[in-house]
């Protein structure tokens, strides 16, 4: 692996982001994109391949002088490590299935070559971002990621609700996103570096050192103290980023509205990639939360988020909306992992939730697509008769999410419960009762989708193979992934030592296999989409009012701002028109006065008339007359014999 | 007798001609005025050899002898010149002469 192979993983989406920008014929614009991307998941599995051979706390870096700033060398670098190695091989290998599926899910679509262009601009950031050595190109991507975003989940712009989707994300994200910057800023400030790893000198070591050292040290370059305090500081601005970009608590709400974009584009966006970018910031820059001893606030906000989205998801109708405060709900456990047993947890439960999640999404938009854009679960029903292999593989999925025994979720979900039961038993019971809510909820949506017969218009129909075989392949990943790679993934990463209670694996089967009991004794014997939904009670139907509670403070407070600044405006419109009178008077006299009649009539004319009256008096004497000549030669003698006389 | 006097007498000469050189208005009177300068001129050389350091060199009545044949070749072309003028304009009147200006 060397620079130019590890930058083509993030290069070869933005290359096909620039060609298919180029292209009109929607079917080569996603060949492009999708050639592309293979490309970019092979060097991919490759670079995984070797991150796999190193050790934990291993890494390599390949930097660029990018700009030098007086002593200080900003590089434009990419690193390799186990954590960038396992990431980019899962985004490159979704992504790669979730572009296949979406060449028969758009193919429709008018539009096609530009929703390719968006996929690729929006891998190419995602992978910029895991791949970056340096918080800055870090930032960079992170920021193409949400433009990406932006443009796809507002991609039927003609669609205003999908338009305000689009808006709400890039604002809310704004919001997280303006802490990140600052917490680098300040990083920067009392560090004098950007880069990650950089032989000891980069932001991480430092921050590792500090971990070590326990109180603070300067920094030779900058000269300031880097304290734990600092990194605690720093450590929760990058956090607020990684909030807004996770969709935690309280900036979830742009997640479920981002629904409104193509549902590939919601497989991509909530599933692997962009909302794993918060939970991989965190993971990346770990050693600042352990150096600043902020691990707790990470783990509080992920089991409140949590088991807050979980609620929401129990009232919801729409089949996307549920997968997407599933997402948040398991965004929160993930943040829980993170927080209480270090980046392996997190990053193991990122990675399986990835595959089953994408699965799910893809899976529910092969269901909307077979039931005709439909995205109502009261108005489907008994769709397994009719597209058996999405059924399946939708059930695979649900499975994981629920964390059925022995599927990917299970192990994955264990390892946080675990986790939190050694460090912080409010956490452990809270993140418990969320995974029972999983199973709740998944439950109540499968016997909404699958039993019964069909509630809609038009009879639902199996989507084309190019959507299923992606669905398959998830689908074994989903099943498999955990047992697979769970013994590695803790040898590869950090993390922290705890024990494995008997208790723990008990209660995380419990919540599972009970989640599901529970939900099938509630639905049990019910007329689905006839009768009121008992759990579809109004504060989750309405997801807590959030919304509602955003747009009387947060909303109210920005029309407040907007008259006032209306008002500002107005006053300001009146004195620039006091100006502008002002200016023109005093222009007007000028002109007048100064210019007409200083310049022109005195200066201008008034020399003009001077210069050619004495040029006129000048030329009195030459009158031909040889006598006034002769004069004026005498004159002239008379004054040289004065001079001459006077001067001797 | 001193040099004085001479000068004196000189002076008067030339100031009797200059003045009849701007006032009069015939050519040809000019013309005598101009001799008259130059007759003071003249006097004026003798006067300061006769006077001078070293009267035996003779430069005074050279310079002199030189002068009286200059100004005879001046007057000749002065009186051809007011000859030609007469011809031309049918006047010798210097009032009514003004073509040497720029028009």
């Amino acid at each position: 692996m060397n620079t130019t192979s590890l930058a083509l993983i993030a290069l070869l989406p933005l290359l096909a982001s620039f060609i298919t920008s180029c292209m009109k014929c929607g079917r080569r614009a996603a060949g492009v994109a999708i050639v592309a991307m293979f490309g970019s998941c092979v060097l991919a599995l490759l670079a995984f391949g070797q991150a796999w051979g190193m050790g934990p706390n291993k890494h390599v870096t390949f930097d660029i002088p990018w700009l030098t700033v007086g002593t200080t060398t900003i590089n434009f670098g990419f690193v390799l490590d186990p954590l960038t190695g396992v990431m980019a091989a899962m985004v490159t290998f979704v992504g790669l299935l979730i572009f296949i599926y979406s060449f028969g899910y758009m193919k429709d679509d008018k539009r096609m070559a530009r929703f390719f262009c968006y996929l690729s601009l929006f891998a190419a950031g995602m992978l910029g971002l895991i791949l970056a050595n340096n918080l800055l190109l870090l930032f960079m991507c992170w920021e193409i990621v949400g433009v990406a975003s932006y443009l796809l989940i507002s991609f039927w712009n003609h669609k205003p609700e999908a338009a305000a989707a689009g808006k709400k994300a890039f604002i809310v994200t704004r919001i997280g996103d303006i802490g990140f910057l600052i917490g680098i800023l300040l990083a920067f400030k009392y560090t004098g570096t950007l880069t990650l790893y950089d032989g000891g000198n980069g932001l991480l070591d430092l921050a590792s050192a500090l971990k070590e050292v326990g109180h603070g040290f300067k920094s030779e370059e900058t000269g300031t103290l880097f304290t734990p305090a600092i990194a605690a500081i720093v450590s929760l601005l990058l956090f607020l980023g990684a909030v807004g970009k996770s969709g935690q608590l309280p900036l979830h709400v742009w997640l479920p509205d981002a629904m409104e974009g193509p549902t590939p584009v919601s497989a991509l966006i909530h599933a692997a990639t962009m909302v794993a970018a918060g939970v991989f910031l965190v993971a990346r820059t770990m050693p600042f939360f352990e150096a600043g001893g902020t691990e707790m606030v990470v783990a509080w906000t992920g089991a409140a988020t949590a088991l807050v989205a979980a609620f929401i998801a129990l009232g919801q109708y729409d089949v996307k909306r549920i997968l997407a405060y599933s997402t948040v709900s398991q965004l929160g456990l993930m943040m829980v992992g993170l927080g209480v047993g270090g980046v392996a947890v997190g990053m193991f439960h990122l990675l399986t939730h990835a595959f089953f999640k994408a699965l799910l999404f893809l899976g529910a938009g092969s269901i909307i697509h077979g039931c005709h854009e439909e995205q109502d679960i009261r108005k489907m029903g008994g769709i397994w008769k009719s597209m058996r292999i999405t059924s399946i593989a939708y059930l695979c999925g649900t499975a994981a999410l629920v964390a059925f025994p022995f599927t990917s979720g299970f192990f994955s979900k264990d390892e946080i419960l675990a986790g939190a039961w050694a460090s912080s038993e409010p956490i452990f019971w809270i993140s418990a009762a969320a995974s029972l809510l999983t199973a709740v909820y998944m439950t109540r949506q499968c016997l909404y989708l699958f039993s019964g017969s069909y509630r809609g218009e038009h009879a639902p129909h199996e989507s084309p193979r190019v959507m299923t075989v992606p669905l398959v392949i998830l689908a074994v990943f989903a099943l498999a992934l955990g047992a697979i790679s769970r013994g590695t993934i803790f040898d590869k990463l950090p993390h922290v030592q705890y024990d494995h209670n008997d208790f723990v694996i008990v209660v995380s089967v419990v919540v599972a296999l009970g989640g599901i009991a529970l939900g099938w004794m509630i639905y049990r014997g019910r007329k689905l989409g006839v009768d009121a939904d008992p759990l579809a009670i109004k504060p989750l139907r309405e997801k807590f009012w959030f919304d509602e509670y955003y747009a009387d403070t947060v909303g109210k407070l920005w029309s407040l701002a907007a008259v006032i600044f209306e008002q500002l405006n107005e006053l300001l419109v009146f004195l620039r028109d006091i100006f502008v009178a002002l200016a023109r008077g005093l222009s007007s006299a000028f002109a007048i006065g100064g210019d007409r009649k200083l310049i022109d009539v005195m200066a201008f004319d008034g020399l003009c008339d001077w210069l050619r009256s004495l040029g006129y008096a000048v030329t009195r004497p030459q009158n031909g007359f040889l006598s006034g000549y002769l004069r004026l030669i005498a004159i002239g003698a008379v004054v040289l014999g004065l001079m001459v006389f006077w001067i001797s | 007798m001193t040099l004085e006097h001479y000068l004196i007498l000189g002076a008067v000469l030339f100031c009797v001609g200059l003045l009849g050189a701007l006032t009069r208005r015939n050519a040809v009177v000019v013309l005598f005025s101009i001799e008259i300068m130059l007759n003071a001129a003249n006097l004026n050389f003798i006067a300061f050899w006769r006077f001078g350091e070293n009267p035996e060199a003779l430069q005074g009545p050279l310079f002199t002898l030189f002068t009286i044949a200059v100004a005879a070749a001046e007057v000749a072309v002065g009186l051809a010149l007011v000859i030609a003028v007469y011809r031309h304009f049918k006047t010798v009147d210097l009032e009514q002469l003004d073509t040497l200006k720029e028009e």
